[in-house]
């Protein structure tokens, strides 16, 4: 049952890379099952999970080859599965010269006199990469999470100080002067310029500003802890300076997840000192919504604000008792939760509203409950679940086959860098799922996924499809209520 | 910020860096792999240390500016103060006990040379005692020594001048190749050899350099470094061209030197056939350019790299004279005659001063002639000095290389970038005998242990912390 587990010192490729070798060598004939990752903790608990046994000396620097066969499998087969996966992982577009790439972001900085840099390395090498670009005058995007705070903070103060941005870390999305970076929509450039401290909740605003045709020029990230007491909004006063003297920016929005009151404060200060008026979106208790944030931006703008179309339509839960909710976006989530906590009570979270209500490592209670896959202790190792839909795929039909579940609520985040199709996997999901399933499909139409294919295939496996992730959460907390 | 960027660096996943292609932005990427394990906490606090950018600006900008001119030669009694009993050597600090054979043989050949012992073979027994004899690293003088590195203090010396600064080093005279002391040989014919040079040629050349000097300058060594360059010699296992070139600047003051005729052509004819002569004026050329950038706080540029036969030392500038020590490697390469790698000695001499400056294994492309001797290919050369680009701070706009579209030699190796790379500083050399007495062996390809590079770092994570 154990299967074949072999370690590979010193062998390295990144989370995305090792996704799609595990992915290629399933393929194989005769692979029952296959995961290739590096042994670092959340991985080893994951291939534990999948009855392998990972040798105890395993350390985060090895790569692990974990395969299962089938009763007619081969292993050579597999194995060869395997260095072929990761042969062609590392097969790059050829250039004309067979000069070796840099390995460093400063060596590769060197050649060139413009440009921006955007480091995804785990959390641990980012500031090193990082301050490679500070060091070079160029801004730059940290995708990276679990990146300590004090790191953080020195490369917010250096940047701070060279007249330098630092979007992130744990920056999911920017756009910057219509480029996408990271996990970024598709828009037409346009009147708005977006601070955002939180990715899925600028996917969002994104997304509705979109479906209203309003463009935005640039969506600048600051990262999850910009707005906390210790950072105190380094990266968001630069970021809104920066709109402030893009003539093309009429309005600039600040989207954020919940911050520090006095942080919150001081933004709003900062805000009234510029010439171009400022929308602050700051998520929180008894604070509008996204879709309120969206909605209070086009009135200001002058434009109409448009129904949020919704597909397909569901029934009210018979049974079970609580909602649950699997999202991939941190803000989404968040967002969830304060919509639900008004209307049903306490929510159990792995992104808690307050410590008491978090959930433990099985990410199961019986309660209502609202799961982040994409928080930094699920990611650590792995790739987001935007890209790799494993984590919570498994934990979805788990939740579905629990009774207790009454309603069941997902986000689907469409844009450059996820998913080439990811409403495929979840659909055939979905469609096993007896229980109400309401989607909030966070996309827009000029996203290479198809935001309407994905929201049809979605519909038709029976799910309620919502553009405004607020919507989603309203109508899942009423179809909960209907069965109680 | 409402024009997009016209280019994106993209480190750590491809996905991303696939994601700006598709919307029509060029893209570099970063080839990144994890650090040498166990360096990612050093290697954040050292790159989040306020003072390392401008340090390491400073110290590149000091030994770039550097330039050495060739003043004088003299005894070492009288350049360095040493005194009989006083014995120099390569490499990090190291007692007799530990001393491989090569180190060895030198000292007991530089012994007899002393007239310490009659017999070279005697001189082990004062070694082992200790008495009126002492040993002390090269480096610790302002001076570098090829393999062995033994300075005694009749050994003449080059002497070497910042003229900016007044600022000097030093280095013996070059014996030739196969066996010299410099290669652990003590044999009668190898001390015959350093008595007319302690008689003939180093008279000699200080009356010839003294009188190029007073006719204006001296001998321009970074200058010739600069044009050796572009002739084919990487100044480390190459130094014919360098060499002629000295001979050219030194033939008519040693003809005009007043000296005998036959000796005169002796020592023209010992330095024409001694392709190695240079190596002794480029090392501590480049000992000269690295030590303007010692003991600059904050800065993570390697300023000396030195083997003893036994222990392989780095220095950093913000770690002031503290040596990094880890034990020296065999070198890969080719074997003269019948020597095979049994025989060999783990790498030994001062003479990577050469690459920590920049030239040797770092100008391996410039060099194709030698790069067989050392076990290459050209493909492999010009990949090597490209690769150690990855680990400098910078490039030396004096020292080109034409191949590579004369860009600069990777100059001021970064430890926090070879943690980061886990890419070894390469290094050319000569292979000494394991045994004391048997003298040269092969040639070959040779890098630091990696483990003294993180060892490095974490003192200057350690400083850095310290300074908050």
């Amino acid at each position: 049952m154990s299967g074949h587990v072999e370690l590979r010192p010193g062998a390295y490729a990144d989370s995305v890379t090792l996704l799609q070798v595990s992915r290629a060598v399933q393929g194989v004939d005769g692979v029952a099952a296959a995961q290739v990752a590096m042994a670092t903790p959340l991985n080893v608990e994951v291939l534990t999970q999948m009855g392998f046994d990972v040798p105890s000396d395993a350390t985060p620097n090895d790569m692990v080859v974990a395969i299962r066969l089938a009763v007619d499998g081969s292993l050579e087969a597999a194995l060869a599965g395997v260095d072929a996966a990761l042969r062609d992982a590392n097969r790059r577009t050829t250039e004309a010269t067979d000069v070796a790439p840099h390995r460093t972001t400063a060596t590769a900085l060197r050649e060139l006199d413009g440009g921006i840099v955007l480091v995804s390395v785990p959390g641990a090498s980012a500031l090193v990469e990082a301050m490679d670009a500070l060091d070079a005058g160029r801004d730059v995007m940290i995708f990276s999470d679990n990146v300590p705070l004090p790191e953080e903070l020195a490369l917010k103060r250096c940047a701070a100080e060279r007249g330098l941005l630092v979007m992130g870390p744990d920056c999911g999305t920017a756009v910057v002067g219509g480029l996408g970076l990271g996990f970024a929509n598709a828009v037409e450039p346009g009147p708005v310029g977006i601070v955002a401290a939180s990715g899925t909740g600028c996917q969002q605003l994104l997304a509705l500003l979109s479906h209203a045709e309003v463009g935005v020029t640039s969506a600048l990230g600051v990262g999850g802890r910009d707005l906390s007491t210790d950072v105190r909004g380094i990266s968001t006063r630069e970021a809104m300076r920066r709109l402030d003297a893009d003539p093309a920016v009429e309005l600039i929005v600040v989207v954020s997840k919940p911050p520090a009151a006095d942080v919150a404060d001081e933004i709003r200060a900062y805000a009234a000192t510029l010439g171009t008026p400022v929308e602050l979106a700051l998520l929180g208790p008894g604070q509008p919504d996204l879709t309120a944030a969206a909605e209070a931006v086009l009135t200001r703008l002058g434009r109409e604000v448009p129904r949020w179309p919704v597909t397909g339509r569901v029934a009210p839960a018979t049974t079970g008792r609580f909602l649950r909710g699997l999202f991939v976006g941190g803000t989404l989530c968040d967002e969830a939760m304060l919509v639900a906590a008004d209307a049903l009570g306490p929510v159990r979270s792995n992104i808690p509203l307050s410590p008491d209500l978090a959930l433990g490592p099985d990410l199961t209670a019986a309660a209502h409950t609202m799961v982040d896959f994409g928080d930094d202790a699920l990611t650590a190792g792995r790739a987001h679940p935007m890209i790799d839909p494993t984590l919570r795929l498994d934990h979805l039909a788990r939740t579905a086959a629990d009774d207790d579940t009454a309603v069941v609520l997902l986000d689907l985040v469409l844009g450059h860098g996820t998913e080439p199709d990811p409403g495929a996997p979840l659909a055939t999901t979905v469609a096993a799922i007896r229980q109400p399933v309401v989607i909030a499909v966070v996309g827009t139409d000029a996203d290479p996924q198809d935001l309407d294919r994905q929201v049809r295939m979605l519909a038709e496996a029976g799910a309620e499809v919502h553009l405004s992730n607020a919507g989603a959460s309203r109508r899942a907390i009423e179809l909960t209520e209907g069965v109680r | 910020m409402s024009t997009a960027p016209r280019h994106v660096v993209t480190v750590g996943a491809d996905l991303f860096a696939d994601a700006v292609e598709a919307q029509a932005t060029s893209v570099t990427r970063v080839d990144w792999r994890p650090p040498m394990p166990g360096t990612e906490s050093d290697l954040a606090r050292v790159a989040a240390d306020p003072l390392r950018r401008d340090a390491n600006d400073q110290a590149l900008a000091a030994m770039l500016g550097v330039t050495a001119t060739l003043v004088d030669v003299v005894p070492a009694s009288k350049a360095l103060d040493l005194a009989p009993g006083q014995f120099l050597h390569a490499g990090p600090p190291i007692a007799w006990d530990r001393a491989s054979g090569p180190l060895r043989g030198a000292l007991m050949g530089g012994a007899a040379l002393e007239g310490l012992v009659d017999d070279p073979e005697a001189a082990a027994a004062l070694f082992e005692s200790g008495s009126n004899v002492s040993l002390e690293p090269c480096h610790h003088r302002h001076t570098v020594g090829p393999m062995a590195g033994v300075v005694t203090p009749s050994m003449w010396m080059f002497v070497l001048e910042d003229p900016a600064t007044g600022r000097r080093t030093h280095c013996s005279l070059n014996e030739g190749l196969g066996k010299v002391l410099r290669y652990g040989a003590y044999s009668p014919d190898v001390l015959t050899r350093l008595r007319w040079m302690r008689d003939v040629l180093g008279p000699l050349l200080q009356r010839a350099v003294r009188a190029v000097r007073a006719g204006g300058g001296g001998v321009d060594v970074t200058g010739i470094l600069t044009q050796m360059l572009q002739m084919g010699d990487e100044a480390h296992n190459r130094n014919r061209a360098g060499t002629l070139m000295l001979l050219r600047d030194l033939a008519p003051a040693m003809v005009t030197s007043g000296m005998d005729s036959a000796d005169v052509a002796e020592s023209l004819r010992f330095i024409g056939g001694n392709d190695h002569f240079f190596l002794n004026l480029a090392m501590p050329a480049c000992k000269l350019a690295l030590d303007a950038a010692r003991d600059i706080d904050g800065s993570t540029m390697v300023v000396a790299m030195a083997r003893n036969g036994t222990d392989f030392g780095i220095q950093v500038s913000g770690t002031g004279d503290e040596w990094f020590v880890g034990p020296a490697q065999v070198a890969d390469g080719l074997y003269l005659g019948g020597y095979g790698p049994d025989d060999a000695n783990p790498d030994i001499g001062d003479s990577a001063i050469t690459e920590t400056a920049g030239v040797g294994g770092f100008a391996m492309a410039t060099a194709p002639a030698i790069v067989r001797l050392v076990g290459g290919s050209v493909p492999d050369a010009l990949a090597t000095t490209r690769r150690m680009h990855e680990i400098t701070l910078g490039e030396n706009p004096r020292w080109t290389v034409p191949v590579l579209e004369f860009q600069g030699v990777p100059t001021g190796i970064d430890v926090t970038r070879v943690c980061r790379t886990g890419i070894l500083p390469q290094i050319n050399t000569g292979m000494a005998g394991r045994v004391a007495g048997v003298g040269q062996v092969g040639a070959g390809l040779v890098n630091p242990p990696a483990e003294i590079f993180p060892m490095a770092l974490a003192r200057l994570a350690e400083l850095a912390r310290v300074r908050g």
